[in-house]
């Protein structure tokens, strides 16, 4: 069991749990309701990984994210706002309305346009830490990936390369079971398809529970504090499970009912919040209050989303290349 | 002024921006491996002699500019990416650019859209170094790719034919904010390492800083009777197919485009306003290669200044045969050349 931490961290924490959750459950019930375009992949459920990875990460570290990046973009403080208008491809949307769902970032806060490849990013990642080395900043860069990633070229290249130059890079894989439908243990023979080949590459690995943010949190910072030292790459593997499926109107029907029932009782969100009533830490009517402001926040951001300009079409010709 | 072969020249290149700008850095297989051969064809040889190797010692890393990595084409084109946009210069070869379809993903889906994706935040100044042409080596390594990158919104495309323009244009490659890929043909390097047929492509070189602006068409010979579009190896060869051609009194102006993306339109219109012929010969196999472009856009564009149709010399829709017999029969000749301006020039 992961050790409670301050008041005033516990809260912080949970503010951004919170956030990502009713987040992802207000683009569910936008896009749903045909409110909103494009597509969607939840990390309903994943939070406690957001969370606990970039929570402790200063400004300019920078964060590569995927697919699914929602939650790693609000903890890492992208605007709520400027999400929901690049979810409705608005011109104030954290990239300009080119990106969408799937690359949502904001570059001035560490959160470059997030990678739809799969692995696409295991490499790019190790390339900014190679930056950072050659400037003698401490920075670190933290790359984010499913567990289908595992199975990428990219994640062998890239993952090798880092160990090798001691780059100072935090591999993350969000093992949720399941690489878009199919179950990771069709595609792989090792039980953790990310750790168990660290030692592949000489590369440091650890197994975490990734629905306790506090044990997620506890494993970052002992591999950022061996890339800030200049030790090289960790890959921390966090067992996770998504609350929805891959993408869209995915039912999942692919999940055994027992797996999920087993899962949604670990809901990261619900745990630590329990958590935090149980041990005393905050009571009920502090964490309504962080939620009812959030709501209000979060609401905001839709209709303000929804009311913004869209672009001018000519920016579409614009931004392919820097001067 | 110096005489520099085209390898010298780029190397030139290459070690001047890494003394004027501490941001440039070099990275390959055996990009300068002590007793190695400095890229496949010499071009960096001694630069992690001046300029350190960052190489992992006993598990201590060395501070460098020079990284000779492993065989990861992935992982050498996202190291690329991923410093980019966090303030370096990476300057990679690959050694053969038949490499480039390893790291696909790469170049196109990351460094080409990763600037647009972000709404305009960030970019991505690098340099991908790619040996190009064939050269008996067999169909691995033989390939004119250029037409596959030139399609693609967000790289830069050049092709430098002469050691003036390696020098400046590869420069300007580094300087450049965006990803730039530049083929560089094995046939014309003049590198010490000895390959069957080269040409010997060393020019003078300016001691003094210069750059070639990239969009800026060469005219390699002025003529009246028919333009020829040739890039790399083709240029040359265009060149001594003309010099034989004057002799039945027919002129060629032979352009050389340099750049691929952006592509200078405007020379070849000028030309073919007074030429009215137009023919565009490229290692590149025939379909789809990007003579096609050049040929529409005269289509869509220019037709009225044509006054016969557009010709189009390309190596034949085949893997590239090892056989030089076939290699030389499938690869246009100064021959083939020759006979599709006769015929042209004739109508």
């Amino acid at each position: 069991m992961s050790k409670m931490t301050s008041k005033e961290r516990a809260l912080g924490m949970y503010s951004s749990m919170y956030a990502i959750r009713q987040y992802e459950e207000t683009v569910k019930y936008l896009f749903f309701e045909g409110i909103m375009p494009g597509t969607i992949h939840q990390s309903a459920g994943e939070e406690a990984s957001a969370v606990g990875i970039i929570y402790d990460l200063r400004r300019e570290d920078v964060v590569f994210s995927t697919h699914r990046p929602a939650g790693h973009d609000i903890a890492k403080g992208v605007s709520i706002r400027s999400m929901m208008c690049e979810m409705f491809g608005k011109a104030e949307g954290c990239c300009g309305g080119k990106g969408g769902a799937m690359h949502t970032g904001d570059f001035s806060l560490g959160v470059p346009p997030a990678n739809a490849i799969v692995g696409g990013n295991i490499p790019i990642a190790a390339g900014a830490a190679l930056a950072f080395k050659m400037q003698k900043k401490d920075n670190v860069a933290v790359s984010f990936m499913g567990d289908g990633a595992t199975n990428e070229g990219a994640f062998h290249e890239g993952i090798n390369f880092a160990a090798v130059w001691k780059l100072p890079v935090i591999y993350v894989c969000e093992n949720n079971l399941y690489s878009a439908t199919t179950s990771i243990h069709l595609t792989t023979l090792l039980d953790n398809p990310a750790a168990d080949r660290g030692i592949a590459y000489g590369c440091p690995s650890t197994v975490v529970d990734g629905n306790d943010v506090l044990a997620v949190n506890e494993a970052m910072a002992e591999a950022v504090a061996r890339a800030r030292a200049g030790e090289g790459p960790t890959i921390i593997e966090l067992k996770t499970y998504r609350k929805y499926g891959h993408s869209r109107n995915d039912a999942c029907g692919y999940r055994p009912k027992e797996e999920e029932t087993e899962w949604f009782a670990k809901d990261p969100v619900k745990c630590f919040r329990d958590r935090i009533l149980s041990e005393g830490v905050a009571s009920d009517d502090e964490l309504k209050n962080i939620e009812d402001r959030l709501d209000e926040e979060i609401d905001e951001a839709v209709e303000y989303a929804k009311n913004a300009p869209f672009p001018a079409l000519e920016s579409a010709e614009r931004d392919i290349y820097a001067d | 002024m110096a005489v520099l072969s085209i390898a010298d020249a780029l190397k030139a290149a290459i070690a001047e921006e890494m003394r004027r700008d501490p941001s440039v850095f070099v990275l390959g297989e055996d990009e300068d491996i002590p007793g190695g051969m400095g890229g496949a064809f010499t071009v960096t040889k001694g630069i992690g002699d001046e300029f350190g190797r960052m190489e992992n010692r006993g598990g201590i890393v060395t501070e460098g500019r020079c990284i000779n990595t492993p065989i990861s084409e992935i992982a050498i084109g996202g190291l690329c990416v991923g410093a980019a946009m966090y303030g370096m210069r990476p300057v990679a070869d690959l050694q053969y650019c038949d490499f480039l379809f390893c790291m696909m993903d790469q170049l196109v889906n990351q460094a080409a859209k990763m600037r647009y994706m972000s709404g305009g935040k960030l970019s991505v100044p690098m340099v991908m170094r790619c040996p190009s042409g064939a050269t008996n080596r067999g169909a691995q390594h033989a390939q004119s790719p250029e037409t596959y990158f030139a399609h693609v919104p967000g790289l830069k495309v050049i092709c430098p034919s002469t050691a003036y323009d390696a020098k400046g244009m590869m420069k300007s490659a580094i300087r450049d904010n965006n990803p730039v890929i530049v083929f560089e043909h094995k046939l014309l390097y003049g590198s010490k390492r000895k390959e069957a047929g080269a040409l010997n492509s060393a020019g003078e070189v300016p001691d003094a800083d210069y750059t070639v602006p990239f969009g800026k068409a060469a005219i390699r010979r002025e003529g009246k009777d028919v333009t020829i579009v040739a890039n790399l190896l083709m240029s040359y060869r265009a060149q001594e197919a003309a010099a034989e051609l004057e002799k039945e009194g027919i002129s060629c102006e032979i352009i050389d485009p340099r750049s691929l993306l952006p592509f200078d339109y405007e020379t070849v219109v000028e030309s073919v306003r007074k030429t009215g012929k137009l023919m565009i010969v490229h290692e590149d196999t025939y379909n789809f290669g990007w003579g096609a472009q050049v040929a529409s856009y005269f289509a869509e564009h220019e037709i009225f200044l044509l006054n016969a149709p557009i010709v189009r010399v390309a190596a034949l829709d085949t893997p590239a045969p090892f056989s030089p017999v076939l290699e030389n029969y499938v690869i246009p000749s100064k021959e083939r050349i020759m006979s599709e301006v006769r015929k042209l020039a004739r109508l």
